[in-house]
């Protein structure tokens, strides 16, 4: 059965499953083991999807529900992997000032993805920070480690093309 | 235990150590409201609505999770907790679709009592961003409309400790916080077994049963249509309490005479189709236990229980009794044998059932409940929803007469009347199974081991030289219980077991009236809704579904024998082995 949520397809391998196997084999009848599984699961997977879920509550006999819910609830926990490029877009003061708004605006309207979503074919994510240290160039937006700055939302297509 | 010696608004109560203050309250009669609170089921002290004041404490306290202390002074109506209780009120109002003239549970809804009882005068003080909501009407026996939830978890609670299923819960932190599915899937698609208990606890309009009273009446407009109705038996333990009767009281004539109001043509009992199931399943079970069958055997009267089977123990689909539910039985009946001295084509036949149970809106649409071509039961409908019907039609229940259901499905024996209560189909099964077996008439009719609310039963019995050990559940933690220990061969000496979805049996169902959470806490509905069931079987001079003279016709002119082909075809059914947790991002 499908999951309704637009997500990237599960890339997960056999050896990634199995070594997520032998974690919760070894926590599983610990009390409240279930967020160093799932923090575990992500170490290894690099996010949570549905596949990844359904292994832990498979083999835990913890219902997805309560997964999902702790998932959702925490931020440390990604339901989308980041992409081969991730876009950070500083919404801090003064790029936030200086309109990094809508630049992050045209960013997700150019991807098609909202905040903390992953392109289908895996190559960008969109986040947004607070702050990268260089207000100077507001606004700022950041893609893997090279920085752009002083951006307008028309000079987005421009550096997207660049990936 | 020892007790406590407190005072609650100047009065000296005393209660066990280790009471809350809500438990020491309820002792004295003092009420103090609640809105999150479920006892045993649901203590987070999360909406505040039952916060009091105690001398010398610094803030007031949550009365359902705070113990009490020797000498400890508790003020429940102080300027101060009224205050609280209203800000707090004010502020999930605030977050609240307030259309509450349209709204499915006005007039009988937790939040909306609460909400006048306080004195609420702005309602929309606090108003501002909501937290945005879809209605999630995906699966066939319910509908979620989040914009009215308070995320009291309430019904995650039942869901999760009740029944151990948990396909629902809170997703999401702060304002976005909602009562969900796994990754935002439809109800549908989940694990759900539609028993609908979330909708019975339910403080406000968010849950509520999918409505087909429309689907009802459109039948009735519908000249080319014979519309037949049944009415299961726990209909009549529970219906009153919507016409303000008290909890336990028996309307089965004012139930009958409402019907014939409305208009349906024909007015059968389940109760027949109950002892019909019996003549069915007592004679699968002899014939597994003579002929080396895969034993224990369950009862698969319950749909919830049967789709929580299916999902989480599908290696023991084997132990269903192949027969359908009473209701399907005696659909698949009047669409063949009655239609058929009447005359009537199945297809211009409308079968409604009237249900304390929302699965059975699911269990209609299943595979293999259609045997006659079209299906055994064309619309399921809740006791609410008949409840609905009858104010719909503006009947003055209470006035009403007494009347009686229409031949020939009208005689249900008492054996068919306590189905509705946990253990009843395992006794109303027992008196015909034993009787078959021995030959012999049994002395005493009842079987009080496996009468009464525990959560789980077992008794042994000594018939015809032969040991049989049967075990009776009801809620679906405690079908776990016993199904676990079923698939590790704990039981393999145990013939027969009953299982229901709902605790308590179907009295208790998903599609009863539903009763407000103090009066749920401190009142056992279960069992003064059996009491209705107990005594009419007490009361009736038939009282074995083998001694059903209806029964005993139907098998005589149409059916054949129990277990026959012709019965076979028409009262049995077959189960899917489900997989769960097995869904994929694309």
């Amino acid at each position: 059965m499908a999951c309704k949520m637009k997500n990237v397809p599960f890339k997960g391998t056999p050896e990634q499953e199995a070594a997520l196997k032998v974690v919760i084999a070894e926590l599983k009848d610990e009390k409240g083991s279930l967020m160093p599984i799932m923090q575990k699961a992500q170490d290894i997977y690099g996010y949570l999807p549905i596949e990844v879920q359904c292994i832990i509550a498979n083999e835990t006999g913890i219902p997805l529900e309560k997964i999902y819910g702790i998932a959702t609830f925490y931020a440390q926990f990604a339901l989308q992997p980041k992409g081969q490029y991730q876009i950070s877009v500083c919404l801090g003061t003064a790029c936030y000032v200086k309109g990094s708004g809508d630049v992050f605006n045209k960013l997700s309207e150019e991807l098609g993805i909202g905040a903390g979503e992953c392109t289908p074919d895996g190559k960008f994510s969109l986040e947004s920070c607070r702050c990268v240290g260089a207000c100077g160039l507001a606004p700022v937006v950041m893609i893997n480690d090279a920085v752009y700055g002083r951006l307008t939302p028309d000079m987005v297509p421009e550096i997207l093309a660049k990936y | 235990m020892e007790n406590v010696n407190i005072k609650i608004n100047g009065l000296a109560v005393s209660a066990p150590a280790g009471s809350t203050i809500l438990d020491a309250a309820r002792l004295a009669g003092i009420r103090i409201p609640t809105l999150c609170f479920m006892k045993e089921i649901n203590e987070i002290g999360a909406c505040r609505m039952c916060v009091v004041e105690v001398k010398g404490a610094r803030s007031l306290v949550t009365a359902c999770v705070y113990p009490v202390n020797e000498g400890m002074e508790v003020f429940t109506n102080t300027p101060r907790v009224i205050e609280s209780r209203k800000k707090t009120m004010q502020l999930l109002l605030s977050n609240h679709n307030r259309s509450c003239l349209s709204c499915v549970r006005s007039g009988a809804c937790e939040f909306q009592t609460m909400a006048v009882e306080l004195g609420i005068e702005d309602e929309g003080y606090y108003d501002g961003d909501k937290t945005p909501s879809v209605i999630d009407d995906s699966a066939v026996h319910m509908y979620r409309d989040n914009s009215k939830c308070i995320l009291c978890r309430r019904c995650t609670a039942v869901c999760e400790a009740t029944q151990g299923i948990a396909c629902i819960g809170a997703n999401h932190r702060g304002f976005k916080t909602d009562i969900g599915s796994p990754f935002e899937m439809p109800l549908a698609d989940t694990t759900c077994i539609h028993c609908g208990q979330c909708i019975a606890v339910c403080p406000t309009g968010a849950l509520s049963e999918r409505d087909d009273t429309a689907k009802v009446i459109a039948a009735l407009n519908d000249p080319s249509k014979t519309v037949v109705v049944q009415t299961a038996p726990s209909v009549r333990a529970g219906l009153g309490e919507e016409f303000g009767y008290p909890i336990g009281t028996n309307v089965d004539g004012k139930m009958v005479a409402a019907l014939r109001r409305i208009g349906f043509d024909q007015v059968f009992n389940t109760d027949w189709g109950a002892d019909l199931t019996i003549m069915e399943e007592a004679n699968e079970l002899i014939e597994r236990v003579t002929k080396g069958g895969v034993l224990p055997m369950f009862t698969s009267c319950s749909p919830g229980w049967v789709k929580f089977c299916e999902n989480y123990f599908p290696d023991l689909t084997e132990h269903l009794s192949s027969c359908k539910s009473p209701a399907q039985m005696q659909g698949a009946m009047i669409k063949s044998y009655w239609a058929q001295k009447k005359g009537i084509d199945p297809k211009d036949i409308v079968m409604v059932d009237v249900m304390p149970c929302t699965a059975k809106k699911f269990e209609c649409t299943r595979d293999d409940q259609d045997a006659n071509g079209v299906p055994d039961v064309d619309i399921s409908i809740t006791t609410r929803e008949l409840a609905k019907l009858i104010k719909g039609f503006a009947i003055d229940f209470t006035i009403l007469p007494d009347e009686k259901f229409d031949d020939p499905f009208g005689i249900g024996s008492g054996a068919g009347t306590i189905f509705g209560a946990t253990g009843g189909v395992m006794e109303a099964a027992l008196r015909t199974a034993v009787e078959t077996i021995t030959g012999a008439e049994l002395p005493k009719l009842e079987f009080d081991d496996v009468r009464g609310t525990k959560g789980i039963k077992t008794a042994s019995y000594e018939v015809g030289g032969m040991t049989v050990k049967v075990c009776v559940a009801s809620g679906l933690s405690n079908a776990r219980e016993v199904m676990e220990k079923v698939r590790n061969g704990e039981m393999n000496d145990y013939q027969f077991i009953e299982i229901m979805a709902c605790p308590g049996g179907c009295v208790n169902g998903g599609g009863q009236p539903r009763q407000p959470g103090y009066v749920r806490d401190t009142v056992d509905i279960r069992a003064l809704r059996a009491k209705v069931l107990y005594d009419m079987d007490n009361s009736e001079s038939l009282r074995k579904s083998h001694d059903n003279p209806c029964i005993k016709a139907v098998y005589d002119e149409y059916l054949g024998k129990p277990g026959g082909e012709k019965a076979h075809h028409l009262l049995h059914t077959s189960y899917v082995k489900r997989e769960i947790n097995n869904y994929t991002s694309d």
